[in-house]
Order: C-alpha cells, then sequence, then structure tokens
C-alpha cells in the first residue's frame, strides 16, 4: 500500500511539473491541479497509514484502547484541499480574462511585462 | 444552451431537497462525517443545478441578493462564534463553549455550531461568486 | 484584558475587513473608514509592542489546546516589530490609496481585501504553528492576486499570471517540506520542532527538508536564482499596490527564513554556506539587473532583490551582531521600500510617465516635493546619517570577524552599486531639463488636483519619510532593539519555554 502511494506521489508530482513547464496556460492549470493533489497525498502518506481505525472514541468510552489513525494528516489535508479549492478557481478565471485580453494561449507571447518604459 | 424538460423538471423538485439535505450535513457535522464545508458545497450545488436548468438570470431572481452578500455574514458569524470565549468568559479565541441542556432534535450546542453555520454561508457565498462569474463571462 | 493581546491585531484587521464588505459599494465610507481601522491598529501595535518590550514574549493557545498540540500565538520583540512596522506602512497605504486608486477599481472590494492582507500578514507574523504560518501565507497570497490583478490592463494581467504561478508553486514546496517534517518528528508547533529536529538521527533527510523551506521562502523572498516573477510583476499594478507588495511581502518570506532558519534548523554549517552563496548571489545579481531598467518601478523592484541579500547575509553568517545587523535592515527596508514606491507614485502623477529618459525637471517645478522625495531616495542608499547606514556597519564588522570576505565585498559592492542607481535616477528624473511630454487627456495630474486630494499624496510619503529619519538619527534606540531580537533568536530556549511552559 505505501509502495503504491509513494509511486502515485512521485507520478503526480512529476506530471504537475511537466506539465506546468508546457507553453500552454491550460496545461499549467493542470500542473498545478496535479502537484496540490501530489502535495495533500504526500501529507497522508508521511502521516503514516493505519488501516481501517478511524480517530473516533467508542460511545461507551473514554480513551482509545487500540492503535488508531492520525487525525491531524487528515485535518491538514482538508485544510489544504479547501485552500487550493480557492486558489485553482482563481487561476481558471484568471487564466480566463487573461486569454480574452491577451488573445493567446502561448505563454512565450506574454511579454508585455518585459518591454522597456 | 438548450436543456431539456427532463432537467428543468428535476431541478424544481432538487432544489428544495438538496438545501434541506444541505441542512441536515450541516447539522449532523458535530459528531459525524458532514459540517459546514460540504454543506455549504450541496447548498451551492442546488443553485448551480438551477441555473444549469433554467438560466443564470432566473438563479439570480431566486437568490434576490446577490451570493457575494453571504460572505460578510458568514464571516461576521464565524469570528463572532470564535469571539465569544474571549468576550464573555474571558477564555483564549476560539474555545468551545458548550450549553449544559439538551435541545430537542441537535443535541447540545455549542460555538462550533454557529462557527459551522458561518463557514456554511461562507463557502456557499465564494462558491456561488466563482460560478456565477465564471458563467458569466463565457 | 490584556490575556489575549497577542490576538488582537487579528481580532481588529478581522473585524474592518468586514465591516468594509458591509459597505462594499460605499466607497467614500470605506476611505475614511479603512483609514480610521488603519489609526485604531497603528495604536494597537504601540500597544503590543511596549507591552512585549517590558514583559517579554507572549503566548496564547488557540482554543485552549495545550502546546504543542493546540494552534499556539507568539507575539515575541520580532513579531511585535514587524506588526509595529505593518501597521506604520498599512496606515500609509490607505491614506495613499484613497487618492491613487482609481474609482472603477475601488469598486472591485479594494479596501477589504487590502485589510484581509494586512491580517495575513499580522498572522503569518504572529503564529507559532508551522502549518498555521502556512495558512496565513495563502490567505496573503489569495488576497494579493485580487489586488495583482483589480482593473484588468493587459500588462497586469501578463504580470498577474507569473506572480501567480511561482508562488503557487513556491506554496506546494513547503507544503512539501512541511509534510516531510510532520512525518519525521510527528509534531507542527516550531517551538516543538525545535527540540524534536535536533533528536534526528537522519540528518541528510533533515537537510532536504531544510532545503525545501529554503526554496519555498526563497521563491517567495525573492532570492537569487528564484526571482524572476519579481521584476515582472511588480510594476503592474496600481501604485499604492505596488508600495504595500514591495515594502511587506517579500519581507514575509524573509521573515519566515529567519524564523524557521533560527529555531528549527539551526547550527548547520552546510545550510549556512549555501545560504551566504544565494545571499552573494543575489546582492550582486540584483544590483546589476537594476543598472540597465528606464522604469522606476522596475529599478525598484531589482532594489527590493538586491537589498533582500543584505538580510539573508545576515542570516547566513549567523552571529548574534551579524543577525542584529539582518534585523536593523528588516526594520530600515519595509519603511523605506514601501516609500519608494509611493515616491513613484507621486512622479508618476506629476509627470505623467515613470520612464527615466522621458522624465526631468522636477526639480525646477516642484522644489519642495522634490526635497521630501530626496530623504527615502537617500535613506535607501545610507548616506551616513540616514537610515541605510547603520545596519551594514553591523554586517560588515560581523563578516570581518567571520572572515567572510567574500561577503563583505558583496555588500560594499551592493551598496556602491545602490548608490550608483540612485544617483543616476536623481539627476535623470530630477535635475536633467525636462522635455515637452505630450499632455494627456483625462490623466490626473498633480498640478490640477484639489488640496486635500494633493494632502492624500504627500502625506503618507512625509509620514514614512519621518519615520525613516528618525531610524537614522534614533539610530542607537533601533540598534538596541535589533540587538535585543538577535539576542532572543541566536538563544531560542526563551521562546520554546515560553511556548511550551505556559499555562493558559
Amino acid at each position: 500500500m505505501e509502495i503504491l502511494l509513494a509511486l502515485m506521489v512521485g507520478i503526480l508530482y512529476g506530471t504537475g511539473i511537466y506539465m506546468m513547464l508546457r507553453r500552454s496556460m491550460v496545461k499549467l492549470i493542470i500542473g498545478i491541479i496535479l502537484l496540490g493533489n501530489g502535495a495533500n497525498l504526500l501529507i497522508f502518506l508521511l502521516g503514516r497509514i493505519t488501516k481501517g481505525s478511524p480517530p473516533i472514541i467508542p460511545g461507551d468510552a473514554k480513551v482509545f484502547t487500540e492503535a488508531f489513525a492520525d487525525p491531524v494528516p487528515q485535518a491538514l489535508i482538508l485544510t489544504a484541499i479547501v485552500i487550493s479549492f480557492g486558489l485553482q478557481s482563481f487561476a481558471i478565471v484568471l487564466v480566463k480574462r487573461a486569454h480574452t485580453v491577451v488573445r493567446t494561449d502561448d505563454l512565450d507571447e506574454m511579454n508585455a511585462t518585459d518591454e522597456d518604459s | 444552451m438548450r436543456t431539456t424538460i427532463i432537467l428543468k423538471t428535476a431541478s424544481n423538485y432538487l432544489l428544495p431537497v438538496l438545501l434541506v439535505f444541505s441542512i441536515f450535513i450541516l447539522l449532523r457535522g458535530h459528531y459525524l462525517p458532514g459540517g459546514g464545508f460540504v454543506g455549504g458545497l450541496i447548498a451551492s450545488i442546488a443553485f448551480i443545478l438551477h441555473s444549469f436548468a433554467n438560466g443564470l438570470s432566473k438563479t439570480r431572481e431566486l437568490l434576490i441578493m446577490h451570493p457575494g452578500f453571504l460572505l460578510p455574514v458568514g464571516l461576521a458569524i464565524a469570528f463572532l462564534a470564535g469571539l465569544a470565549p474571549v468576550a464573555l468568559f474571558d477564555l483564549p479565541f476560539m474555545t468551545g463553549l458548550w450549553s449544559h441542556d439538551e435541545i430537542a432534535i441537535l443535541g447540545s450546542v455549542g460555538s462550533a455550531l454557529f462557527f459551522d453555520i458561518g463557514v456554511y454561508l461562507v463557502v456557499n457565498g465564494v462558491t456561488l461568486t466563482i460560478i456565477f462569474t465564471i458563467s458569466e463571462s463565457a | 484584558m490584556t490575556e489575549q493581546i497577542v490576538l488582537y491585531p487579528l481580532f481588529l484587521q478581522m473585524a474592518i475587513s468586514i465591516i468594509l464588505m458591509f459597505g462594499w459599494s460605499k466607497i467614500k465610507f470605506q476611505k475614511v473608514f479603512s483609514v480610521f481601522g488603519s489609526i485604531l491598529s497603528l495604536g494597537l501595535a504601540i500597544w503590543l509592542f511596549s507591552y512585549i518590550w517590558s514583559n517579554g514574549t507572549q503566548t496564547i493557545q488557540a482554543g485552549n489546546w495545550e502546546a504543542p498540540f493546540g494552534i499556539t500565538f507568539v507575539a515575541d520583540m520580532l513579531s511585535a516589530t514587524l506588526v509595529l512596522l505593518t501597521a506604520i506602512s498599512g496606515l500609509a497605504v490607505s491614506i495613499f490609496s484613497g487618492a491613487s486608486v482609481l474609482k472603477d477599481r475601488l469598486r472591485f472590494g479594494y479596501f477589504p481585501i487590502f485589510h484581509f492582507l494586512l491580517l495575513g500578514l499580522n498572522g503569518a507574523f504572529l503564529t507559532g504553528d508551522i502549518f498555521n504560518l502556512y495558512v496565513w501565507f495563502e490567505i496573503i497570497i489569495i488576497s494579493s492576486f485580487v489586488l495583482i490583478t483589480i482593473g484588468g490592463e493587459k500588462a497586469q494581467l501578463e504580470g498577474a499570471v507569473k506572480y501567480f504561478t511561482l508562488n503557487i508553486l513556491a506554496s506546494m514546496i513547503f507544503l512539501t517540506a512541511i509534510a516531510v517534517l510532520y512525518g519525521i518528528t510527528g509534531s507542527l508547533n516550531m517551538a516543538d520542532l525545535a527540540g524534536q529536529v535536533a533528536e534526528v538521527e537522519n540528518r541528510g533527510l533533515v537537510q532536504i527538508t531544510a532545503l525545501l523551506f529554503l526554496i519555498g521562502f526563497g521563491i517567495k523572498a525573492g532570492v537569487f536564482p528564484l526571482y524572476f516573477w519579481l521584476p515582472a510583476s511588480y510594476h503592474t499594478p496600481p501604485f499604492a499596490v505596488s508600495a504595500i507588495f514591495g515594502g511587506l511581502l517579500t519581507k514575509v518570506g524573509v521573515y519566515a527564513l529567519i524564523r524557521v532558519f533560527t529555531l528549527i534548523f539551526v547550527d548547520d554549517p552546510f545550510l549556512n554556506n549555501i545560504i551566504m552563496i544565494i545571499a552573494i548571489l543575489t546582492l550582486v545579481s540584483g544590483g546589476i539587473g537594476a543598472l540597465i531598467q528606464n522604469n522606476m518601478r522596475k529599478v525598484f523592484s531589482y532594489l527590493i532583490i538586491c537589498h533582500i541579500g543584505y538580510m539573508i547575509a545576515g542570516l547566513g553568517m549567523f552571529t548574534e551582531i551579524a543577525i542584529a545587523g539582518a534585523i536593523f535592515y528588516l526594520i530600515h527596508d519595509i519603511i523605506v521600500k514601501t516609500n519608494l514606491f509611493m515616491v513613484s507614485g507621486v512622479v508618476y502623477r506629476l509627470n505623467g510617465t515613470n520612464s527615466m529618459r522621458d522624465l526631468g525637471g522636477i526639480y525646477a517645478n516642484w522644489p519642495k516635493i522634490s526635497l521630501l522625495l530626496f530623504i527615502p531616495l537617500f535613506s535607501l542608499v545610507g548616506i551616513p546619517p540616514l537610515s541605510g547606514f547603520w545596519p551594514k556597519i553591523n554586517l560588515i564588522k560581523a563578516g570581518f570577524t567571520n572572515g567572510s570576505y567574500i561577503t563583505v565585498g558583496a555588500i560594499i559592492f551592493a551598496s556602491f552599486i545602490t548608490l550608483v542607481i540612485i544617483a543616476k535616477l536623481w539627476a535623470e528624473v530630477f535635475w536633467k531639463e525636462g522635455k515637452e511630454l505630450p499632455l494627456r487627456s483625462n490623466f490626473g495630474y498633480f498640478s490640477k488636483m484639489t488640496n486635500t486630494k494633493r494632502l492624500q499624496f504627500i502625506i503618507p510619503v512625509a509620514f514614512l519619510s519621518i519615520v525613516s529619519l528618525y531610524i537614522g538619527f534614533g539610530a542607537e534606540h533601533v540598534q538596541e532593539l535589533s540587538a535585543r531580537i538577535a539576542d532572543e533568536l541566536v538563544n531560542s530556549q526563551g521562546y520554546i519555554d515560553a511556548v511550551l511552559k505556559s499555562k493558559n
């Protein structure tokens, strides 16, 4: 299971960076999304995986009696997902606006900011 | 955009059902899976579905006010829920306050519930604003 | 009452931005309330500062969960100083925005988001939890994205795409670093991490994590190989936005670097060497980049990069006196860089352009304003009584004691090149005979403004110039403050004890 997830994280990071290095703006966004998912999965993986025992104390007990999954990585992932949701939707709106104004999808043609003035 | 009559009819019935379901998820959230974030997303899905079926302008009429207005309201509720322990009992920020008596259906009510309601409204407002902005400029 | 003083700046900024959101379309109200709120927050920041000065580090555990399990907010001397500086720059920029940002842009929620940005900055300075720091960083960058794109001109959107991509990449690297750090220690509280990381046996893994933090924060701070987004985007938004970005945003990266590398990853010659090399290259490349630019704001953007090098160099040398120099420079830099971008805004209003080739004759036409603008420009260079001079003495002294002569050379080179650039700028913009520029219709020239509007341009610049002058002439007080901060940072046990042993 860990090996599989570790491979998955590697693939997500690799494809994410590759996509970000392309010239198309849409691929840039896809890259950002993949990278974000990779980071979330990495937190999950490094928080140690405990199968089938959620960190919920049963109603008739006061403390845990068995090994339980660490709730902190899950909380972190939830926060990170919410944040990346906001960032990605902003990215989509921004790229759309940029496309209508600059009239190109090619990042190489975006060089108005480097002009001398 | 042409929409089928099936989607149009279904969305009219689905809107109230989804809204009730979202409130159910919101209230369930304290002890079981659910909560303000998920509830808010479900509520916004209800309106988005309505706008797909009936067009954006119809949904705007239904909402009366701009969804962006939910943002400050939700933020204010969540912020005050966090501030309540500071102002009333001189406890650190965001300490959970709980009522002693149980209320029917809801169970014991605490400041966490109000925080969740705030989150619900903010998520709803943000999602709708984003989706409306995207579909307006499309 | 004073138990939760650490959180008051956050409460206030949050409340201001919520109230401003309720008045979304009432621009007049927003202008007045934003200035009013900024004055309040300045008062609060002064109170926090003096309280910490006399009572030492304060902590508060959010939600009453004890450290290291809950989220801790910590105000030590460094945090309190930075909160104070944020409030000072915030007030100046708030006044400046009222006059200089166009009405069309103010309508899209400029002021609420501006205060959200300040909330994020205060939060980042005050938190004691590494993941919480990530969340505050995200609040900062989301607000800055909105501020940088507000208005939606072509250059702005292009700059925003670059700014946005690299900042998100930085956040992802930061998040990856947090994941690895949590994996090896199982903690997120920075004070707790300091102890945990020291006990990890696999030092290679610790170094890699530290490098991930260095890259993540380095992109945000704009250090040598990672700064390209900065000069591509900082000259595109309105001047008030450039001012707050130039003054504070890169400094958050520097703050995070200082915090993490004095508290968690300490005593590692390998890392310190890398930081030193980066600092030297940043000083040289930023300076050379600024030499060839023509747009005033681009010159200042490169100077931001160049001067980040001083602070990083102080961190890299890692002696008490070097860190004191870095902190002194940080204090001076926040005020001066904010002011410089406002200066470029004033110049833009005077002549309708920011191109140094076309500008000229401002001294002949506006002698009093020119004298006012002289102060921030030459504070930056550090002509002796002015503020940029003193921290460099610390840094150079530390460099000689450490025997790192290349760093000393780079520091002197960068100061010299800054002098050349500012002298050139002064000659081109103020002394050179002015060309007859074609008058732009529909442009709010300074000469056509009413007196109240003129004051809104002049007061913030004058206010920050006075603060700069104080830093220069009252250098002994600032020196005492930076020495105390450096002492707290180097002997971090005080910070750790304050967080872990406090029972609130």
